[in-house]
C-alpha cells in the first residue's frame, strides 16, 4: 500500500474523523476537572475594565 | 527563574487600547444603519407604488434592492463587527491592537471604501448578479486586501495577548473572519474581460455555480450574520448584565457544533432544482440539526440574565440585546422548518422567505447591534449613561412594533402567495394567474412598509440620542438625564 493510497483510504472516512474530533471537544468541555477553569475563563470580560 | 516581580495580567495597568477607530466605527455603524433602513423603506414603497422608480434606470427596484441588502448586511452589520471586534479582542486579550492605530484605520476606512465602491456599482448597473456577492472583480480584490489586513490585526492581537485563555467571543469573531475570507474568494473567482473593464465571467458554471453561490450565501448568514454577532452576544450581554455567561462549557459546545454544522446547510436554498437530490437532503438534514446549537446558544444568552432580570426594566439597552437573542431563537427555529423540503415547496420564492430574513436581520442582527451601541457609546465617550433612557425605550417599542408588523405581514402574504401558486381548479388548470397573486399581496406590502417606517423612525431616535450623548459634556450630564438613571 503506497502512502498516497493510504491517504485516499483515510480521507474517505473524513466524516468519521470529524465526528470523533467533535466528540473529543465535547468531552473536554464537559469534563468535571475543567469546571473550575471554565468558571474563571467566563469572568474574563467582567475583569477587563480599567 | 525566580520571578518575584512578575505581575499577573489583572495586576498590571491596562495597555493603551486603540479606541479612536472604534469610536469612528460606532458613528459609521449608525450612519449606515439609517441608510440601510431608509433604502429599505424606499423599495418597500416601490413595491406598493411601482411609479416610485420614476422611470429612471438608476432607481429601479432591481438596482436599489442590492443597495439595501448590502447596506444592511455589509455596511451596517460589517462596520459594527469591525468596531466591536477591535473593542473585544483588545480588552479580552488585554493587549493593544496589533498594528496599532494605522492598521485599525486601514481596515475600517478600507472597508468603507469597499462599501461605497460596491454601492455605486449597483446604481450604475455594474454587478455580477450573485446575491450578496454582487460587487465586480476589482471591488472583490480590494475587499480581499482589506479582509486580510483585518485578519492580521485580529490574529496579531490574539497572539500577543496577556490573558492566557482566549475568551469565547474571540473564537466566534475569528471563525467569522476566516470563513468569510474563504467564502468570498471561492465564490468570486472570476476572469475579467479586460484589465481596464468592469465586466468579468465567473469561474463556475451551471449547477456547480449555483451550489457554490449558496454555499457562500448561506454561510454568509451562518458566519457573518450569526457567528460574529454571537461573539457580540458573548461579550456585551455579560458586560451589560454584569454577570458571566450562564455556562461557559455550553458556549464551547455551541461554538464547535455551529462551526461543524453550518457549512453544510447551503443546499437548502436549491430544493427541487437540478442540484442532485442527495445534496438537497444533506442540506436539509444539517439545517434541521442546527436547531440544537442555535437553541443552546439562545438558552446560554438568555440564562445569563437569570437573577438579573430586573435589569431589563431599568436598562432598555440590555432589553434590546435580550430581545435580539429571543429573535435569534425564533429565526433559527423558523429556518430549519423552512429548510424541510415539503415546507420549502410552499415557502420558497414567496414573501415568507423575506419575512424570515427580516426576523433575523431586524430582530437579531439590528437589535443586538442597538443593544451593543447603547452600551458602547457611553463607554467610549466617557459618559455616565446614554443622554436619554426614555428615548431608548421609545426606540425599543417603535422598532419592536415595526418588526412585528413586518414579519406578520410577510407570513400571511407569503403563505397566501404559495397557496395561490399551487391552487388548481376542478379541470386541473392553475386557478390564479400570476398577476392575481401580485394584486392579492398589495395590502400586506402596505403593512410591511409601515413596519419599515417604524423601524427607521426608531433608528432616527437612536441617532439623535447618540448625538446628544456624545455632544453633552459629562459635567452637565446629570441635570439633563431622567431620574430613572439614578435609580
Amino acid at each position: 500500500m503506497t502512502l498516497e493510497s493510504l491517504h485516499e483510504f483515510l480521507a474517505s472516512f473524513w466524516t468519521v474523523w470529524a465526528v470523533i474530533i467533535f466528540l473529543l471537544i465535547v468531552f473536554w468541555a464537559l469534563r468535571p476537572r475543567n469546571r473550575k477553569r471554565f468558571e474563571k475563563d467566563a469572568r474574563i470580560p467582567l475583569d477587563d475594565d480599567r | 527563574m525566580p520571578s518575584q516581580a512578575v505581575l499577573t495580567a489583572d495586576q498590571r495597568p491596562a495597555p493603551r487600547y486603540v479606541e479612536d477607530v472604534i469610536r469612528a466605527a460606532v458613528i459609521l455603524t449608525m450612519f449606515w444603519g439609517i441608510a440601510a433602513f431608509l433604502v429599505g423603506v424606499v423599495i418597500a414603497a416601490q413595491l406598493v407604488w411601482p411609479q416610485l422608480s420614476f422611470d429612471s434606470p438608476y432607481l429601479t427596484f432591481g438596482r436599489l434592492r442590492p443597495l439595501h441588502t448590502s447596506a444592511a448586511i455589509f455596511a451596517f452589520g460589517g462596520t459594527a463587527l469591525i468596531g466591536t471586534a477591535f473593542h473585544i479582542v483588545q480588552r479580552t486579550c488585554r493587549a493593544r491592537l496589533f498594528g496599532g492605530e494605522a492598521l485599525g484605520w486601514f481596515v475600517l476606512l478600507g472597508y468603507q471604501f469597499f462599501i461605497v465602491a460596491a454601492a455605486l456599482g449597483y446604481l450604475f448597473g455594474i454587478t455580477q448578479s450573485k446575491e450578496y456577492a454582487e460587487p465586480e472583480w476589482f471591488v472583490d480584490l480590494w475587499l480581499t486586501i482589506v479582509w486580510v489586513a483585518y485578519l492580521i490585526a485580529y490574529v496579531g492581537t490574539v497572539m500577543k495577548r496577556e490573558e492566557p485563555h482566549i475568551y469565547v467571543a474571540n473564537w466566534f469573531y475569528l471563525a467569522f473572519i476566516i470563513t468569510v475570507a474563504m467564502l468570498h474568494i471561492v465564490n468570486n473567482l472570476a476572469m475579467p474581460v479586460s484589465i481596464t473593464g468592469t465586466k468579468s465571467y465567473g469561474a463556475w458554471s451551471g449547477v456547480q455555480d449555483a451550489m457554490i453561490q449558496w454555499w457562500y450565501g448561506h454561510n454568509a448568514v451562518g458566519f457573518f450574520l450569526t457567528a460574529a454577532f454571537l461573539g457580540m452576544m458573548y461579550y456585551y450581554i455579560p458586560k451589560a448584565a454584569n454577570r458571566p455567561v450562564y455556562s461557559y462549557r455550553l458556549s464551547i459546545i455551541h461554538f464547535w457544533s455551529l462551526v461543524f454544522m453550518y457549512i453544510w446547510a447551503g443546499p437548502h436554498h436549491l430544493h427541487y432544482t437540478s442540484l442532485p437530490d442527495w445534496a438537497q437532503t444533506l442540506g436539509m438534514a444539517f439545517s434541521v440539526m442546527l436547531w440544537m446549537p442555535s437553541w443552546g446558544g439562545m438558552i446560554n444568552g438568555l440564562m445569563t440574565l437569570s437573577g438579573a432580570w430586573d435589569k431589563l426594566r431599568t436598562d432598555p439597552g440590555l432589553r434590546f440585546s435580550v430581545t435580539a437573542v429571543g429573535f435569534y431563537g425564533m429565526a433559527t427555529f423558523e429556518g430549519p422548518v423552512m429548510s424541510i423540503k415539503a415546507v420549502n415547496s410552499l415557502s420558497h420564492y414567496t414573501d415568507w422567505t423575506i419575512g424570515h430574513v427580516h426576523s433575523g436581520a431586524l430582530g437579531w442582527v439590528a437589535f443586538i447591534v442597538f443593544g451593543t451601541l447603547y452600551y458602547l457609546v457611553p463607554k467610549m465617550w466617557n459618559r455616565p449613561a446614554m443622554w436619554s433612557t426614555r428615548l431608548i425605550s421609545w426606540h425599543y417599542w417603535i422598532a419592536t412594533i415595526g418588526i412585528v408588523l413586518y414579519i406578520t405581514a410577510m407570513w400571511v402574504s407569503g403563505i397566501m402567495q404559495g397557496l395561490m401558486w399551487r391552487a388548481y381548479d376542478e379541470l386541473g388548470f392553475l386557478q390564479y394567474s400570476f398577476v392575481e397573486t401580485v394584486a392579492a399581496m398589495h395590502p400586506f406590502y402596505l403593512i410591511r412598509l409601515l413596519g419599515g417606517v417604524c423601524f427607521l423612525s426608531g433608528g432616527l431616535i437612536m441617532a439623535y440620542n447618540m448625538w446628544r450623548t456624545i455632544r453633552t459634556e459629562t459635567e452637565t450630564f446629570a441635570t439633563q438625564t431622567q431620574p430613572a438613571l439614578a435609580a
